[in-house]
């Protein structure tokens, strides 16, 4: 009986290993130049091209707005059988749900939603925690006290990306202050930029983003000020005031996801990683000083081993309104579905 | 030696098939040079780089028109370019330059997304509320279009300016709605309304693939063909294109005919929106006409304004959209080079027209002697 079992598992894997390599598609929400968001999922296809060899065949298209027009092209995909297709935009979750359902055969990855089907899950990475991180460097560097951050949509994502900030700043310099600029967009240099510079004309002297492009950096540089990033390594942008960046690192998970699908044990989970998990983590550069280098680092062990939380209490709103008390933090869904900020930023959810 | 662009006087009957197609065919030529030197850069071997582009261009060429679900994707492109088309031919033929089928195609689909969520949200039959923001939507596209019409009539305003610069207004008003007040409240903070209920979608078929707005597209075309051809309506207006003068001797006012083509024309571009919203749309956002309006444009000069070749017409650019998507998608062609190409196929369609229209004349003569 054990033998037949091996017998037929040796038959299951050569079968799976001579099958047709699986087809992976990669929805991206602007250029995969843009050195950023896009620039570093790309990063995780060419990994599984690496890892997988033969085993699969991948396919990406850059600067696909969000919205109707992206059904098209998630549809089309499907309809030419590819079994694996990636969305990395928030923006495409209707879509994504319209035409999971109408292709059941293959299987759908929606980067950032909350909505899945029998056939289509969900991936996120737990950014805050690099955020917090970097929020103790701006704190740490700044002179006027005015840190100015370009902000793309007022979701629940790019918030709580702005409240772990902000708790990293208040956890070293409790004077300082947030300045919420929103741009409206992903992916658009020039308003980025542009934004970046109004929040140097009210006297910030730091600046970071939650944008694919690098502008932001490169107004903090041309104006001498500092700046942190995010998604990658920005130095080559900025290499006078680049200071650090919260990172993505997706290679290991969609490595995770591509085996999972191939072994026939995906299922339509919501992941959410954390540093711990390899999927983000803070990029640090040699402009920070030895001592705060250390204790951001000494931090993030602290995050890794779950004995920090970057919302641990005491956690006042804007209005001074105590959300979480000494010993208290967010769940999951309430991360999730965060819409208030914190007490040290300045701008409003609108 | 002086040169000299002068009309042609006569312009050959097969000229307006030659010239077209010989575009096409130069755009597709100048197209094949910047693919096989991309794919030589990619692949750093000739042949294979040749065999690529070849590919690429069968993909292109027969993935929207030769397979079932390609040719889908394309009819979908093709609607809301048809009816702005549509829409603009029907001011084009009194020489009224209606620029503005991009706003028009706003404003309809802001009206569509009024109405199917806040003015007719306690409707429940679905044929009375489709019927309902059909009208809505044209209503809309209309009242935007007669602000030029009647600074044009009134005032004799040029209208290719106040039509253009009110697309600007129009999709500013619809980001306003979609960024404040109109924003889903269970969208978590992102811009766009709230879905539309399932009674204020158009039925849908294959899939999801195709909706019924095409039927509506096509019954349109059919009834401004007749409208064009065989009305009082038709043969006055376009007496008032070729002859202002003489339409005005023969009884014709010039300001209601202007003031009815131009709100015509912006009520079905209007139409259209409404369709776009209910067909595929179905939650108004930022960006929700990547630019069919201006694309438009171009239908429906190339199809010489007549309602059948319109569909036509647009449904080749629909195809060269979904045909880009394909270059894209299994080609990894920057989205950079997809703009290149369709700025290649518009450039030769609208040389070609002026090639055909006109001619370079050298004459031997010394420009002193001219004096």
């Amino acid at each position: 009986m054990r033998k037949i079992f091996l017998f037929i598992s040796v038959l299951l894997i050569a079968a799976a290993l001579m099958a047709a390599p699986l087809k992976v598609a990669f929805i991206y929400v602007a250029p995969v130049g843009d050195g950023g968001w896009s620039t570093m999922h790309n990063e995780g296809r060419l990994h599984l091209e690496r890892v997988f060899g033969d085993q699969v065949v991948t396919d990406f298209i850059e600067s696909v707005p969000e919205g109707a027009e992206a059904e098209a092209v998630f549809r089309g995909y499907a309809q030419r059988g590819y079994d694996l297709i990636f969305g990395t935009s928030f923006g495409y979750m209707d879509s994504m749900v319209k035409v999971s359902q109408a292709f059941p055969d293959s299987t759908f990855m929606h980067c950032s939603g909350y909505m899945t089907t029998d056939n289509l899950g969900t991936y996120f990475g737990r950014m805050y925690e690099p955020r917090f991180l970097s929020g103790l460097i701006a704190g740490a560097m700044t002179k006027t006290n005015i840190i100015g951050y370009v902000a793309a949509y007022p979701i629940p994502e790019v918030i709580r990306g702005i409240n772990a900030f902000a708790m990293g700043v208040q956890y070293v310099n409790p004077e300082a202050k947030v300045h919420v600029v929103w741009s409206n967009t992903w992916f658009d240099p020039a308003r980025e930029k542009e934004a970046a510079e109004s929040l140097l004309d009210v006297g910030a002297d730091l600046i970071t983003q939650h944008q694919d492009s690098p502008a932001p950096q490169q107004a903090a540089e041309d104006r001498g000020a500092l700046s942190i990033g995010y998604n990658s390594d920005m130095s080559a942008f900025a290499p006078n005031a680049f200071l650090a960046a919260p990172v993505w690192n997706w290679g290991p998970f969609y490595e995770y996801v591509v085996r999972n699908v191939i072994e026939g044990t995906w299922t339509n989970e919501q992941y959410w990683g954390g540093i711990k998990d390899g999927v983000v983590d803070i990029f640090v550069s040699d402009l920070v000083p030895d001592g705060v280098a250390k204790l951001v680092m000494s931090m993030r062990e602290a995050i890794v081993q779950g004995l920090l939380h970057p919302f641990d209490g005491p956690v006042y709103d804007q209005t001074g309104a105590l959300r979480y008390a000494e010993g208290e933090k967010p769940t999951d869904a309430e991360l999730l579905s965060m819409d208030w900020f914190v007490d040290n930023v300045v701008g409003k959810i609108q | 030696m002086r040169i000299k662009i002068e009309k042609r006087l006569t312009v050959p009957k097969y000229s307006s098939i030659l010239v077209p197609v010989l575009s096409v065919a130069l755009a597709l030529f100048l197209m094949g040079i910047i693919l096989l030197v991309f794919f030589y850069g990619r692949l750093g071997n000739l042949s294979l780089a040749f065999r690529e582009t070849f590919e690429a261009y069968k993909e292109m060429l027969t993935w929207p028109f030769a397979n079932k679900y390609g040719i889908f994707s394309t009819l979908m492109r093709m609607v809301p370019l048809a009816f702005v088309g549509l829409g603009l031919s029907f001011a084009y033929r009194m020489k009224i330059w209606n620029i503005g089928g991009e706003g028009q195609l706003y404003m309809g689909a802001l009206a569509a997304t009024w109405g199917a969520l806040y003015l007719f949200k306690d409707v429940t039959s679905p044929v009375l509320m489709i019927i309902l923001i059909s009208i809505l939507g044209a209503a809309a596209g209309g009242i935007w279009a007669l602000i030029p019409a009647l600074m044009k009539a009134f005032a004799k305003t040029d209208e290719i300016v106040v039509t253009l610069m009110l697309n600007y207004v129009a999709i500013f008003w619809v980001d306003y709605l979609v960024y404040g007040p109109w924003k889903d409240p269970k969208g978590y903070g992102f811009p766009g309304t709230a879905p539309f209920p399932d009674q204020a979608r158009l039925a849908t078929l294959f899939k999801g693939e195709f909706h019924v707005g095409f039927f509506i597209a096509v019954a349109l075309a059919i009834v401004l063909y007749y409208v064009y051809k065989r009305t009082r309506w038709g043969m006055n207006s376009k007496i008032v294109g070729d002859n202002a003068q003489a339409a005005r001797y023969s009884g014709i006012s010039i300001i209601k005919y202007t003031i009815i083509a131009l709100v015509v024309s912006g009520a079905i571009a209007g139409l259209g929106g409404a369709v776009q919203m209910m067909g595929i749309q179905h939650r108004l956002q930022h960006g929700f006409s990547p630019g069919y309006g201006y694309t438009a444009i171009i239908v429906a000069w190339l199809a010489k304004l007549n309602p059948i070749a319109i569909l036509l017409v647009a449904f080749l650019f629909g195809g060269l959209l979904v045909g880009n998507d394909q270059l894209q998608m299994f080609y990894k062609l920057p989205m950079a080079l997809i703009s290149v190409f369709q700025g290649l196929v518009l450039f030769s369609l609208l040389g070609g027209e002026a090639i055909a229209k006109y001619r370079l004349r050298v004459s031997r003569e010394e420009a002193v002697t001219n004096e």
